[in-house]
């Protein structure tokens, strides 16, 4: 009987890790990024400045949050209908033959490829081709970083799509058909309708994906810390400058790196909160 | 389903074509959306080819002079990638030590409360961890252990990292696959007076085996490609070191440190060909589990 009290305690005990991580991890990230915040205050979250000189040290996380939230949008934007489409192929038109399977792996294989290798590659095979359009001069920027970041997120999107495509009721669709509607009708006016918020979620779930992709933003946008003039202009995101200067950061500075963290943290979790919230409800 | 009925009325031919455009539609977007697996990999199998040799796995990198002497004279360049991956297995191991066994038993813990309000309460903070970019779980392991443990950059500080971006991978798929497991079988079980411990590492662990394995694997895929984590924690290191306490380079960071020294483009191409194969490799192996061994 005791061997059941010593189970049941361990399970306990590390259900408790989670927690004290989780507090941990807000703690630390509010204790670092308190000297930011005290020299600064509110100013920091819409300052753009960013000045490490010494003597006349200032910091603010607007341009990285512009630079963060317009490649993610961005990003978003062109995988939408890129994940639309293979999760009407998947779910849809070509449910459970062996071509929707191959598909579905492909399209899985995109999501195992490692972050730095998908900056590597943008670095040498896209960066060209977008210096060869004439829209920038030396091809790294805004849009070059969400074209590759829009290739991350297709998995994500897609697979969840999917899922809950495939789930809309036969009946529904048969009744549809039924009264004569073509397959693009039943897709438009039985499909999309009642598995609107699911498809909805899984484009914020992708997007909070996009939020803290690091490395291969930072090996594209171009490392300028102000807010982007452009599609193709040079910027940074909150994730790239942590990844840039952290190392070389200390004091106030290494403050505001994770003054930005913690921003990041937070907009992450709301942007993934709302998209749990929804498939829960969809659910 | 209102706007049917002025679509229903209109002609036939018209609406057949448009559907078959959208159709054609769809198949475009989807071989669009796919076209950069084989792009990539394409790209990658034929530049990084060359490098890779015996010395490529069994040699730590150059420095920049001995590969900008190499590529000037049109040779391969010597070294390879052992400082990488002897690091790499070192921060893998000991941070599988910490999540796996950790991971399992709040999963388990998880499905056993489930009508706990307080075990929904950590399901859902495991699914925040789940989001957390891997970026500021870097940040997290430099202020726990770099600066107040191991006092400067170590492989102990990397592995902390990779750990915490396990924990909630494996903590969700342990759930998801005991979920999957019939009631009847832990009710026999308790019918014939198994106790508890004995029910849940005699039955529940393996007949759901397979599912954990996958998870674990999965996990393992993610947490070998993961870059900035382990610049902010491990740093890199030009030797072959299995110090803990210590700076060491991984497969991951070292493709950082050629992708910054243009002497060393060449040997970038076949690190990141190699990291690729092997993640993906990973991954499929993972895929392959789950889908052989379906529990019943």
């Amino acid at each position: 009987m005791s061997g059941d009290r010593v189970t049941k305690v361990l399970l306990f005990i590390s259900s408790l890790t989670i927690l004290l991580l989780s507090a941990g991890i807000v703690i630390s990230l509010f204790g670092g990024a308190l000297p930011a915040f005290r020299e600064f205050g509110f100013r920091f979250i819409i300052s753009s400045a960013w000045n490490p000189t010494a003597g006349s040290e200032e910091y603010g996380a607007m341009s990285f949050i512009a630079g963060t939230v317009i490649t993610s949008i961005l990003a978003l934007i062109i995988c939408i209908p890129m994940a639309f489409s293979t999760s009407l192929f998947i779910a849809e038109y070509y449910n459970g033959t062996r071509t929707s399977g191959i598909l579905r792996s492909l399209v899985d294989l995109l999501a195992g490829i490692p972050s730095i290798v998908y900056g590597f590659w943008g670095f040498y095979a896209l960066r060209p081709l977008m210096v060869a359009t004439g829209l920038t001069d030396q091809g790294f920027g805004v849009f070059t970083a969400s074209l590759v970041l829009a290739i991350m997120i297709v998995p994500y999107a897609t697979s969840l799509s999917a899922e809950i495509i495939s789930m809309v009721p036969a009946e529904l669709k048969e009744a549809a058909y039924s009264l004569g509607a073509t397959r693009r009708e039943v897709i438009f006016s039985v499909v999309i309708p009642s598995a609107r918020s699911g498809i909805i979620a899984s484009f914020i779930l992708a997007l909070g994906r996009a939020l803290g992709e690091t490395m291969a933003v930072t090996m594209l946008i171009g490392n300028a810390n102000v807010i982007p003039k452009g599609l193709f202009a040079p910027g940074n995101t909150m994730a790239s400058v942590i990844a840039n200067q952290f190392g070389e950061a200390s004091g106030l500075k290494m403050s505001a790196l994770i003054a930005i963290g913690l921003l990041l943290f937070l907009i992450t979790a709301l942007v993934n909160y709302l998209g749990k919230l929804i498939i829960k409800r969809f659910a | 389903m209102t706007e049917m009925y002025p679509v229903l009325t209109d002609n036939i031919s018209r609406r057949n074509r448009t559907n078959i455009r959208f159709r054609y539609l769809v198949i475009a977007g989807s071989v669009i959306t796919v076209i950069p697996i084989f792009l990539i990999v394409g790209n990658l199998a034929v530049k990084g080819f060359r490098q890779i040799n015996l010395a490529f796995f069994t040699k730590p990198a150059p420095d920049t002079f001995q590969a900008m002497m190499a590529a000037s004279s049109g040779e391969i360049i010597p070294g390879g990638i052992a400082n990488g991956l002897t690091g790499s297995l070192l921060m893998v191991v000991l941070a599988s030590l910490f999540a796996i066994p950790l991971g399992l038993m709040t999963g388990i813990y998880i499905y056993e409360n489930s009508s706990l309000k307080y075990a929904r309460f950590i399901r859902n903070l495991t699914e925040i961890l789940q989001g957390v970019p891997s970026i500021i779980l870097g940040i997290i392991a430099y202020i726990w252990i770099v600066k107040n443990i191991t006092r400067g950059y170590s492989a102990l500080a990397g592995s902390v990292s990779l750990a915490i971006m396990m924990l909630p991978l494996i903590i969700r798929s342990t759930e998801e696959t005991m979920r999957m497991i019939p009631v009847s079988i832990r009710e026999a079980a308790f019918a014939l007076g198994t106790p508890y411990y004995k029910m849940i590492y005699k039955i529940l662990i393996p007949v759901s085996f397979s599912g954990l394995a996958t998870g674990v694997l999965l996990a393992l895929s993610r947490i070998l490609g993961e870059t900035a984590p382990l610049m902010l924690t491990a740093l890199g290191s030009p030797a072959i070191s299995l110090d803990v306490t210590r700076p060491v380079s991984a497969v991951p960071l070292l493709i950082w440190d050629f992708y910054n020294d243009p002497n060393m483009v060449s040997l970038v191409w076949s690190a990141s060909l190699f990291l690729m194969v092997f993640v993906l490799s990973m991954n499929l192996l993972a895929r392959s589990v789950a889908s052989k061994h379906k529990y019943i």
